[in-house]
Order: C-alpha cells, then sequence, then structure tokens
C-alpha cells in the first residue's frame, strides 16, 4: 500500500490529565481522565471511539484502557517505542482510519512515575540474556541519560558546545512555563541554579534533564471531513514519517550526531508540501538539553555544530529568535516517562489560538519532532489549520 | 559492595562463544566471510548483507574512545562505591564498537579519541567483563 493511500486526518480533540503530583490516581485512572477530557473537547461520545493507541507500562495497555471505559474496539495498537510512541500512534491511526479499520481513534498515555518514587522505567529488571542486560547493563550505564551525555561529550569535543549553550534550553523552558498556569515547575530559574545542579552523567546536570512527574495525556483522531462537523476548529494531519534505527544498543549507528531525524523531517515536510520556513509553531522533545540542540541541527533549523550559538541569550524563550516548546516543556511543564503526547497537545492549542500568555503571534503550521528510546527512532508530523 | 546487586550477563547460546573467549583472556568477535567485516554485539546474521556465514575471530582488543560519560549517580547499587565512575563506546580498529567501563585510567585523562586496550575482569566462574584501559603512554597519538 502507497503512503498516498493514507486519508487526510485531523485531531478533534486534545486534554492532558492531572499532571505532577498525583498520588491518589493510577497510570490507568490518568488516562481515562485524559480521554474522556479529549473526547469532551471533541465534542464526541465514549460510545463513538471504536480505536484505541494506549500504552503505559502494562504491556496489555490498549486493552487494558478499553475494558477500564467498557469500549469493545475494532482496532488496538499498544506500540511501545519510548517518548515517540504517541505520535507513531497518530500515523498507525491514519492507517487505521484510511482504511476503515476505525473510524474514532482514542490515543492515551499515562504514567505515575513521579509518585511511584523513580523513574518507572528505571525499576524495570532487565532481562539478563538480551542484547542490553549482556552487554550494556554490566556497565552501570544510566539510561537513558547516559546515551545523552555521550552525545553532549561528541559534542562539546567536535564543536565546543559548552554546558552554558545546554543551559539556555532549560532556561527557556522555564520561561515559557511560568506562562502556562497548567505546567509543573513556574517559579523562575537562574544561570547559577543551572549550572550548580549535581552532575549526573557528565557533562549533563540535573537541570539538564526534564522532570519526573506524573500525568496523561489523550488526543481524538478522525477523519478531516469527520472533523469539520465537530466542536473545535480540525487540526489536520498534513506530513507524519517515522523511522527506526536501533533500540538501546546504538553500537551500529555511525555517527551519534547524525541520528536520522533529518530524513524523517523531510519526509514529513515532503509529505505536507511545505519547507522549514513555513512552519510557525516547533515542538521539540525535551528529554535532556542536548537532545534539543541536536535535533535543531539535524531538523535542520540551524547548521550542524551551530546550536550553541542559535539558543543563545535566550532565543527558545518568549520573545526570543525561535521560540520552542511553548508548554514549557518536558523541562518545565512536566514529563510523565514518556513526553510525544505532549508535544502534539500544545501544537494544537497553539494552532487554534487557545495558549493565552503564551499564544504564539503566528499559529497557521507546527512541526512536532520526537526521538525514541536513546535516538533510537524518529518521528516528524507537521499539523495545519488549513 | 553487593555483588547480588550488580547486573551480570546470562550467555545464551549465541552469545555463549564470546563469554567463552573473554573467561579465556580474549575479545572474540563475528566476522562476517561474505562481506569481510567484524560486527558486535552477537547475532543470528550479519547487519549488513544479511549473511548466515559467520564465524567467531579474536580481535587485537585494542581501539579509540568513540565517546563517553562519567557517571556520578550509580546505575545500581554495586556501583555506588565507584563513584565516579566512566563508562565508554570504544571503537575497535577492527571496526565495530561496543561498551565498556574505562578502568585503570585517571578520569581527568579521559578523553574522545583515547587508545585503549581491553582489560579482563573475571566476576564469577562463568563471566568474565571485557573493559578498557587507556594505552601506555609511549603508544599514544594524535586521534
Amino acid at each position: 500500500m502507497q503512503e498516498n493511500a493514507l486519508r487526510p486526518v485531523a485531531i478533534a480533540g486534545v486534554a492532558e490529565s492531572d499532571l505532577g503530583k498525583v498520588p491518589g490516581k493510577t497510570a490507568l485512572e490518568l488516562q481515562a481522565q485524559a480521554a474522556l477530557g479529549a473526547l469532551a473537547d471533541a465534542g464526541l461520545k465514549l460510545s463513538d471511539v471504536d480505536g484505541i493507541f494506549a500504552h503505559t507500562d502494562d504491556r496489555f495497555s490498549g486493552a487494558l484502557l478499553a475494558e477500564f471505559l467498557g469500549l469493545h474496539p475494532r482496532y488496538v495498537d499498544s506500540t511501545n517505542i519510548g517518548g515517540m510512541s504517541n505520535i507513531a500512534h497518530i500515523r498507525h491511526a491514519m492507517a487505521a482510519v484510511s482504511a476503515g479499520l476505525c473510524s474514532v481513534a482514542l490515543i492515551t498515555y499515562g504514567s505515575t512515575q513521579a509518585s511511584d518514587g523513580a523513574r518507572a522505567l528505571a525499576k524495570v529488571v532487565e532481562n539478563p540474556r538480551t542484547p542490553r542486560g549482556q552487554f550494556v547493563m554490566p556497565y552501570g550505564q544510566l539510561s537513558p541519560i547516559g546515551y545523552y551525555a555521550m552525545v553532549a561529550q561528541l559534542h562539546r569535543h567536535r564543536y565546543g558546545t559548552t554546558p552554558r549553550d545546554l543551559a539556555e534550553v532549560a532556561l527557556a523552558a522555564r520561561r515559557w512555563a511560568a506562562l502556562n498556569p497548567k505546567a509543573y515547575r513556574r517559579e523562575p530559574l537562574t544561570l547559577d541554579e543551572v549550572m550548580q545542579s549535581p552532575i549526573v552523567a557528565d557533562p549533563l546536570r540535573q537541570r539538564d534533564c526534564c522532570l519526573v512527574t506524573d500525568g496523561g495525556g489523550a488526543l481524538v483522531i478522525v477523519s478531516a471531513e469527520r472533523a469539520a462537523d465537530l466542536r473545535k476548529r480540525p487540526v489536520i494531519v498534513r506530513g507524519i514519517a517515522e523511522t527506526y534505527a536501533h533500540h538501546y544498543t546504538p553500537f551500529n549507528t555511525a555517527d551519534w550526531l547524525e541520528t536520522g531525524v533529518a530524513a524523517t523531517a523531510q519526509a514529513a515536510l515532503d509529505m505536507a508540501g511545505v519547507t522549514r520556513a513555513d512552519v510557525d509553531v516547533v515542538q521539540i522533545y525535551d528529554h535532556f538539553t542536548i537532545g534539543v540542540l541536536q535535533s535543531l541541527e539535524e531538523l535542520g533549523f540551524c547548521k550542524r555544530g551551530e546550536a550553541g550559538a542559535f539558543v543563545a541569550d535566550g532565543a527558545l524563550g518568549p520573545g526570543g529568535r525561535f521560540p520552542i516548546n511553548t508548554s514549557g516543556g518536558g523541562l518545565s511543564y512536566g514529563h510523565p516517562g514518556m513526553f510525544g503526547i505532549f508535544l502534539v497537545i500544545e501544537a494544537v492549542r497553539q494552532l487554534r489560538g487557545e495558549c493565552g500568555d503564551r499564544q504564539l503571534p503566528r499559529h497557521e503550521l507546527a512541526l512536532c519532532h520526537a526521538p525514541g528510546l536513546v535516538f533510537s527512532c524518529n518521528t516528524t508530523m507537521i499539523l495545519g489549520v488549513q | 559492595m553487593d555483588a547480588s546487586t550488580r547486573p551480570l550477563p546470562v550467555p545464551t547460546d549465541l552469545t555463549l562463544p564470546f563469554w567463552q573467549a573473554a573467561k579465556a583472556g580474549r575479545l572474540d568477535l563475528q566476522y562476517c566471510t561474505d562481506c569481510a567485516g567484524f560486527q558486535f554485539y552477537p547475532r543470528p546474521c550479519c547487519v549488513r548483507c544479511g549473511s548466515t556465514a559467520l564465524q567467531w575471530r579474536t580481535s587485537a582488543g585494542l581501539g579509540r574512545i568513540y565517546t563517553y560519560t562519567i557517571n556520578h549517580r550509580a546505575a545500581n547499587p554495586y556501583m555506588a562505591d565507584k563513584l565516579p565512575y566512566a563508562v565508554a563506546v570504544v571503537q575497535l580498529d577492527e571496526g565495530p564498537r561496543m561498551m565498556g567501563n574505562l578502568i585503570n585510567t585517571p578520569l581527568s585523562e579521559i578523553t574522545i579519541g583515547l587508545r585503549v586496550r581491553t582489560v579482563f575482569e573475571p566476576v564469577s566462574d562463568d563471566i568474565t567483563l571485557v573493559h578498557f584501559e587507556a594505552e601506555p603512554a609511549t603508544r599514544q597519538e594524535q586521534p
């Protein structure tokens, strides 16, 4: 089947659940809360849903969410490929809707990793017979931060990128979060606080890392035709691509600063028939500050090695030369383990003009980019309101 | 230090030759006789050409640091009293990259491009881990 057999779909509803520390709810309950919110946003009923795309750390999460909400979906997809999973779900939902396998796709995510006391993923006991169990785990590599610290070392070695450059990303995120009532960390953050936070995996410090929060999110996907009759202005998926390079042992990836982002982004832009210069709203997965620099370069928003200079002087923040991650991002809005769905929620709100104090003046076309695992796979999506 | 908390590999049929070689103080890698290249970690086929004509060959155990990090937080309780410790991805002279701890080397001397050689650490009756250390200074050259 050719990709041109895909029919246009729209994001008709978005919502997040309670965010931050939510000790009274499970990950499943957070997903359900977000799901009901997204359906209300779209003006659809629970009984309209016939496709579920869901994952928590429960391997049966799609079916579990269906049972929990009393649904009997015709199509379920629990693909889990790290932080980008929910954006990949949008592409999978696009295929399912195009093929008539479902008509109203509900995409959800939820996690209680903050209330659980540590990163849920870190608590997973790796099978010592897997490639990772045999050839990574014995060496005490922190994951995923260890890999991104290694990328930061490489970037520093090749281009002279400094911890100060990395700090700019964290500072911009906090300034956006201050404008977002839903963000978890809104108090001012200073350069000194970032630079004096403890080193976790050199050169990355605590403030180079995303937050650890509870939270959930949900999206409702329908055909563009159907979306036109729903409650909110439809946000059309104009272009979307996903690519895969490796899992948790990236030993065969030739250059850790050329991780397949460029090809993924180009495929999404080509599908949308637009260029980078057309994009008004940019949401880039900010698990670690270095990840944003790496993505900016590979996405082609600046040249290789120039991301440090590109982000200087508050360029990414409110009023800056290249505002991104207007929610406050994983660094300051919240990061319940996998952030992809929250990039999309913010992009949709920006395109609809719902963002209040943090609303960007131009908001016709958005780009969301997320990697999965440890620069293992990539998704880029172009959203538009035309 | 609690050795029981150390995550140790459990070999499979596919990887047993690697671990048996490590126990004997060798770094053995899979070599594809069809496309004439080495690979790591062990696979059922060549990841470049798909061939199953793989044989085990002994590496010289020499390479360069491709990249690294120095951990200031332990990934497991066993590593806690080793902090700070270095984890490196090493580009072997035969081509493949692999991970190891960089030991017997002052942390301040670690840099991308540093020439390293294998060090073998027996950790149980069956398992000997492969690590790396800086090659003697006389053999260092500019990367």
